[in-house]
């Protein structure tokens, strides 16, 4: 195994406390060396959208997900845990349909090595049936687990399909946080943007001010989403927020074009911008590393 | 695209919002324009909806299948569109632009594609 942190370049942002970010290199034979105490790391994955069929966009629609679920297996360090953090499948009216889409992408990534796996929903998954058919694959949308003194909270904004969190979820997500520490370790994990990234996309969530506002005394609070299709990295106030690419197709930047189109398959540089992350915690420090990692090594 | 733009209508069921740059909204006035906006999967008829800064203008929503979502993040409108009944939207533009709306409300397949633009000119 090489020690890829020889081949990589770390890049610390100012103004992004808490959070390093690494350039996932093509080719790279494994991942980080991982420290042995005070660390652990996980995987997201993101917006895989199983059914999708659009072969301008990405002719192996129905080979990238397995593609990604073979990455990271060949990872040689295995993930605490896996997170998808929604949009597992695309869309449909089809209520039978729905459920076949997941189904059969449940049965893909029941083919990782990692059994720890957790899941929520994106709007194409939930937004249709306020969750119904989600549940019944995958459980709660909203739930939280904790992993060696880190708080994860999983926050569903998209079975109400106006794209909010609702009062209620509100209510249960302050009874959590008053549960905590000031200073505990808190990382949140959500489909859309609790903020205002780009509303003229409809990249936002209608009430996610008041989960932020909610956040916002702990010191702590680190935030992973996906949605929008690219890496995107915020700040508010003290809070970072980290969007993923998707394992289907990617969007342009906010705002630089008129639509939000789906970014055309490229020939010559095959799964360009899709991959998926791995972010290592330093647990004392709350600090994250991210690594992007695309889905095929080249 | 074309505008719709017609004659003050008095609506039986009829949800009123009032917003506006400029003013505030009692019911569409005598003499102002109304231009209805047909909400559909996954469009709105017209998409294009062209606007003179200071001049008010009343937009009228009705949608054809399921509820949807009209919201204009750069001018502050938004309003729900529920079927069966009739959305208002009283604005007076206070600023020259061209202005993207999308459907907030999560419609289906093609739900992304559900967007438009005001643009407000002298």
């Amino acid at each position: 195994m090489e020690n890829t942190f020889d081949r990589r370049d770390f890049l610390k942002l100012a103004g992004l406390g808490g959070v390093v970010f690494v350039s996932g290199l093509a080719g790279c034979s494994d991942m980080p060396q991982r420290s042995a105490a005070g660390e652990f790391y996980f995987v997201q994955l993101s917006d895989s959208h199983w059914g999708f069929k659009g072969p301008k966009v990405n002719p192996d629609a129905e080979g990238t997900l397995k593609k990604a679920v073979a990455a990271v297996n060949s990872l040689a360090q295995q993930p605490d845990f896996i997170v998808f953090t929604g949009d597992l499948t695309h869309t449909t009216d089809d209520p039978s349909e729905r459920r076949k889409r997941l189904a059969e992408f449940r049965d893909i990534v029941s083919a990782l090595k990692v059994k720890n796996v957790h899941f929520m929903p994106g709007e194409h998954d939930a937004s249709l049936d306020h969750g119904e058919a989600f549940q019944e694959f995958f459980g709660k949308t909203h739930y939280t687990f904790d992993h060696k003194g880190v708080h994860f909270i999983v926050l569903d904004n998209v079975s109400d399909p106006t794209a909010s969190i609702g009062e209620a979820q509100l209510q249960w997500l302050a009874a959590d946080l008053n549960g905590l520490s000031k200073d505990a370790k808190i990382v949140v994990f959500t489909h859309r943007p609790l903020f205002d990234l780009y509303p003229q996309w409809d990249w936002a969530t209608r009430d996610g001010d008041k989960a932020i506002a909610l956040l916002m005394p702990h010191p702590n609070v680190t935030v992973f989403y996906g949605h929008i299709h690219q890496e995107n990295h915020h700040m508010t106030g003290h809070i970072a927020h980290h969007s993923a690419k998707s394992l289907i197709f990617p969007l342009p930047a906010p705002g630089s074009q008129p639509k939000r189109a789906p970014i055309p398959w490229d020939t010559a540089q095959p799964y360009k911008g899709l991959g998926y992350r791995d972010v290592e915690a330093e647990i004392e420090r709350a600090e994250y590393r991210i690594t992007e990692l695309p889905v095929l090594k080249g | 695209m074309t505008l719709h733009a017609r004659g003050l209508k008095i609506v039986s069921l009829l949800t009123v919002l009032c917003i506006g740059t400029i003013g505030a909204y009692v019911g569409a006035q005598p003499n102002e324009q109304v231009i209805k906006i047909v909400a559909k999967k996954f469009d709105y008829t017209p998409n294009v909806i062209k606007l003179k800064k200071g001049v008010p203008v009343v937009l009228e929503f009705t949608t054809l299948d399921i509820i949807m979502g009209f919201k204009v993040p750069d001018l502050g409108i938004r309003t729900d569109i529920v079927p069966g009944k009739v959305s208002q939207v009283r604005i007076v533009p206070d600023k020259v632009g061209t202005f993207p709306f999308v459907c907030d409300i999560f419609c289906g397949n093609g739900h992304e594609d559900m967007t438009g633009t005001i643009i407000v000119s002298e």
